[in-house]
């Protein structure tokens, strides 16, 4: 199947013998032609990788000839809506605006989960990870990047007390990227620590054997830290043992990435903070990859107040290196984020990048003789003084019982507020086991001790049983719904008429959910507004209404609220009456045919009529107007009679009279126009002339009604009207 | 613990250390904590890590878990779960995948425990 950009992808074409798929490809894949300078549009790039074949541009591209400058870091979005098969369509929506790495959040709870969760389970604030959803995932995907013309990473977790296997599933079902990190299992998800590094050491082996990017889990410690300004130290640290423990598995240094978080956020003084950070950071680990992740731990429930700290992050990234640029849905820190934020959030990367490229050709950090060097000096030595303590300390496990980590104090400083963990505790205690003489697997990709010579081999493993499921696929056990109420057939059949008739509801999340968001100005204190709005919200006929963001303007003046509500009622696309689309031509093809055949216009507002405003919008060159094609154009001012307009007409020889209204009443707008028409006969012309009429109340059909070419409503542009001047004109030669 | 911040006294021994010096120092002090969790990982396993070892043999993850936690429950996991499945499919000349399901049945688990003489060595 091949996409088509104006069809939907369908849902149950990559559900179709799901059981027998097979990803095409396995590991990471980096953008291609980073390195050079490219030529896009009027434009040299210096910062860019090869353009997409197919893409949703930033909106002010259409300025530029509709160019799409793609970044040279990877861009990420993060998909976490709980249903794999909206998920799927949010992709493709990302995979057009710029991301070529797709992150799927895991659902609440799986990482307690021993052994594989299968089916199509509906997930909160994430999807169950299931072979079933990873595999319709990476098909729909696989379809996706064919269509935008550029590979698209797929990833998410290996972790809790099932990550070998989670590992094995995804490097037979072609994941590319993952989160692994058993520092993260131990700290923040209370899983025994031996048993998760000692899990961790397979998952490793196997997500090295599938070249799957691995991405540390070091930004949490940021998130979690009362002041996450002061982990920094202890960031470097945790990013240090799982990269080095990383290596000795054997994962190239070039497949581990770094998450990394610049820690602060406005108004603190963040890039002064965040900066020498950064700088300290890539110095160490100059041989391995950074993913960098925006911050969320300051993220209040203001999408515009998280755009603008997301972007001074990447400021960071440009100004050092971001292999992988993270992004953060800016409505992340007010509800599990809706399509459209999935799309800000990457347009706010694509567009921030796109303004500073080549920006370190002209600026540089000051790394010498400076605060900054003082402070990246400063930065590396707290770290080595922390690992120096964990080794005194008896090493990372008696660390981690002693609460080193996520403690809120500027390390050597301490707090006492430190994440502690017992050694013989925590989910999974007990259950690791020491391996016999006699162990063995005879896998490919296992770690660690493995006595295959005792039945006389010493070549891979698996040879003993004739290849495993990551050399022969087919050896892998496909299992479809074990739940019959809780999977995808279920939840498509309930919006079966929103997939397959011609009725619409509004979405933020789920196909019909019926979500809608509506921004307010109420003139009185936050509390009022809060309560006011909602009542606002019921008697608009919303469901389930809800304040998520409110903002003071002034305490007395007024409050804005966003208000989130569900409206119960589908719209019929077919019984709507829509107009057909403007016709517009391009801004070459009018200018050419203006200065083969140049033309002239007069214009004005009639009857006693002052308000100028709208005609100017259309004619003025800086309002984008009709005079920046060549077109000369007479304006004879305000409260023009008609007839001074038509003998103005006569004596310039115009092509057109333009005429403009905004006082409609008693209908004086149309009496004019029909006065202009009869006007232009009686002094023998009309034949040869363009009349035009509008205005705020103008429609097209009564203007026409009256008697003129065209009328132009609200929201016309100076392209509009050109359009129909050149094209009316080459009608009336024709007819000639 | 709480300590106030000491790093003007601590950085002693670092003070005089180059740029490079200190990037060693830190990579240095990174090994000598991971080797010996990697040590533990070398000789060790897990429930997760046996079932990913059955996952690669060609079952299912419910067929993984029953397989792993029956010899965890007999003793033997430290044997490898896949050896347990290999050694039974060698000795009663079975398809790995049939003397895999025969121990999800619950059956031939005597044979097994017999096969690896009782438990650990």
């Amino acid at each position: 199947m091949e996409l088509k950009s104006n069809q939907k992808l369908d849902i149950e074409f990559i559900l179709k013998d799901i059981d027998k798929y097979r990803p095409r490809r396995r590991g990471w894949h980096w953008r291609e032609g980073v390195g050079e300078n490219r030529q896009i549009g009027k434009f040299e790039y210096y910062d860019t990788s090869e353009n997409l074949e197919n893409s949703q541009p930033l909106p002010a591209a259409k300025y530029f000839d509709n160019i799409d400058p793609q970044p040279k870091a990877v861009i990420t979005t993060e998909i976490a809506s709980g249903r794999f098969e909206d998920d799927i369509r949010r992709m493709r929506m990302a995979a057009w605006h710029g991301a070529d790495h797709i992150m799927v959040i895991r659902t609440a709870g799986q990482s307690h989960f021993e052994s594989l969760i299968e089916g199509t389970p509906q997930g909160v604030g994430g999807i169950p990870i299931s072979r079933k959803q990873v595999r319709a995932q990476r098909k729909a995907l696989d379809f996706i990047e064919d269509e935008v013309g550029r590979p698209i990473n797929y990833h998410s977790y290996v972790s809790g007390v099932a990550g070998p296997e989670i590992a094995v599933m995804f490097a037979e079902e072609g994941v590319n990227g993952a989160h692994q990190d058993p520092q993260y299992n131990v700290l923040y998800r209370n899983i025994n620590m031996i048993r998760s590094f000692v899990d961790a050491a397979e998952a490793k082996k196997v997500m090295t054997w599938a070249d799957i990017a691995q991405i540390d889990g070091a930004h949490n410690a940021n998130a979690t830290a009362r002041e996450a300004w002061k982990v920094m130290p202890e960031l470097m640290v945790q990013h240090a043992i799982n990269s080095m423990f990383s290596v000795k598995v054997g994962m190239k240094k070039e497949n581990i990435c770094l998450s990394t978080v610049p820690p602060t956020a406005p108004p603190a003084p963040c890039m002064r903070l965040d900066l020498p950070y950064a700088v300290a950071l890539r110095e160490f680990f100059r041989e391995y990859k950074m993913r960098a992740q925006m911050n969320t731990k300051y993220m209040e429930s203001s999408p515009r107040e998280a755009t603008v700290t997301h972007v001074l992050n990447l400021l960071i990234s440009q100004l050092t290196r971001a292999d992988i640029q993270s992004t953060i849905t800016p409505d992340e820190g007010r509800n599990v984020p809706w399509h459209i934020y999935n799309m800000e959030a990457v347009d706010t990367a694509k567009q921030a990048f796109a303004g500073m490229d080549g920006l370190d050709s002209m600026i540089e950090i000051k790394r010498e003789n400076s605060e900054l060097a003082d402070k990246v000096r400063e930065l590396k030595e707290r770290a080595i003084l922390f690992m120096e303590e964990i080794i005194e300390a008896g090493g990372y496990f008696n660390a981690v019982e002693a609460g080193f980590f996520v403690d809120s104090g500027y390390y050597p400083e301490r707090n006492g507020d430190g994440i502690v963990r017992k050694i013989d505790a925590g989910v999974g205690e007990g259950t690791v086991f020491e391996r016999d003489v006699d162990y063995m697997a005879p896998v490919t990709a296992h770690f660690g001790y493995n006595n295959v010579a005792q039945y006389g081999i010493n070549l891979n493993p698996s040879s003993l049983i004739g290849g495993s499921t990551l050399e022969d696929p087919s050896k892998i056990i496909f299992i479809d719904e074990l739940d019959e109420t809780d999977n995808v057939n279920v939840r498509l059949e309930e919006v079966k008429e929103l997939r397959t008739t011609s009725k619409i509801k509004p979405e933020m999340e789920w196909l019909g959910d019926g979500i809608v968001l509506i921004t307010l100005f109420l003139p009185t204190d936050e509390r009022t507004a809060e309560f006011a709005s909602i009542e606002i919200g019921k008697k608009m006929g919303l469901e389930d209404v809800e304040v998520i963001h409110k903002e003071i303007m002034q305490e007395a003046e007024g409050t804005r609220i966003e208000l989130k509500g569900r409206v119960d009622f589908t719209i019929d696309i077919n019984n709507l009456v829509i107009p057909p689309k403007p016709k517009i031509l391009t801004e070459e093809e009018i200018r050419k045919d203006i200065e083969i055949n140049p033309m002239k216009i007069v214009a004005a507002t009639v009857g006693e009529d002052e308000h100028s405003v709208g005609l100017r919008e259309i004619i003025d060159i800086k309002h984008g107007g009709i005079e920046k094609y060549g077109i000369e154009c007479h304006i004879l001012g305000t409260s023009v009679s008609v007839e001074k307009l038509v003998d103005a007409a006569i004596e310039l020889n115009a092509d057109a009279i333009l005429t403009s209204t905004i006082i409609s009443h008693d209908d004086i707008h149309y009496k004019n126009m029909k006065k202009l028409h009869e006007l232009c006969i009686e002094k023998g012309i009309r034949d040869n002339i363009i009349l035009i009429a509008g205005g705020t109340q103008v429609s097209n059909e009564y203007a026409v009604e009256a008697g003129v070419d065209a009328g132009f409503g609200r929201g016309t542009k100076g392209e509009h009207v050109a359009t129909f001047l050149v094209e009316k004109r080459r009608a009336m030669k024709d007819e000639d | 613990m709480k300590r106030a911040d000491d790093f003007q006294i601590r950085r002693k021994h670092l003070a005089d250390l180059s740029e490079e010096e200190l990037e060693k120092r830190f990579w240095e002090l990174a090994e000598k904590i991971v080797d010996p969790i990697i040590g533990l990982a070398v000789k060790n396993t897990s429930p997760s890590i046996e079932r990913s070892v059955l996952l690669r043999m060609g079952f299912s993850s419910i067929e993984a878990k029953t397989i792993v936690d029956g010899a965890i429950d007999r003793g033997i996991i430290g044997k490898g779960a896949g050896n347990i499945v290999y050694r039974l499919a060698k000795d009663k000349k079975l398809e790995i995948r049939e003397a895999g399901l025969r121990l999800v049945n619950g059956q031939m688990w005597d044979d097994v425990v017999a096969l690896f003489k009782g438990g650990a060595n």
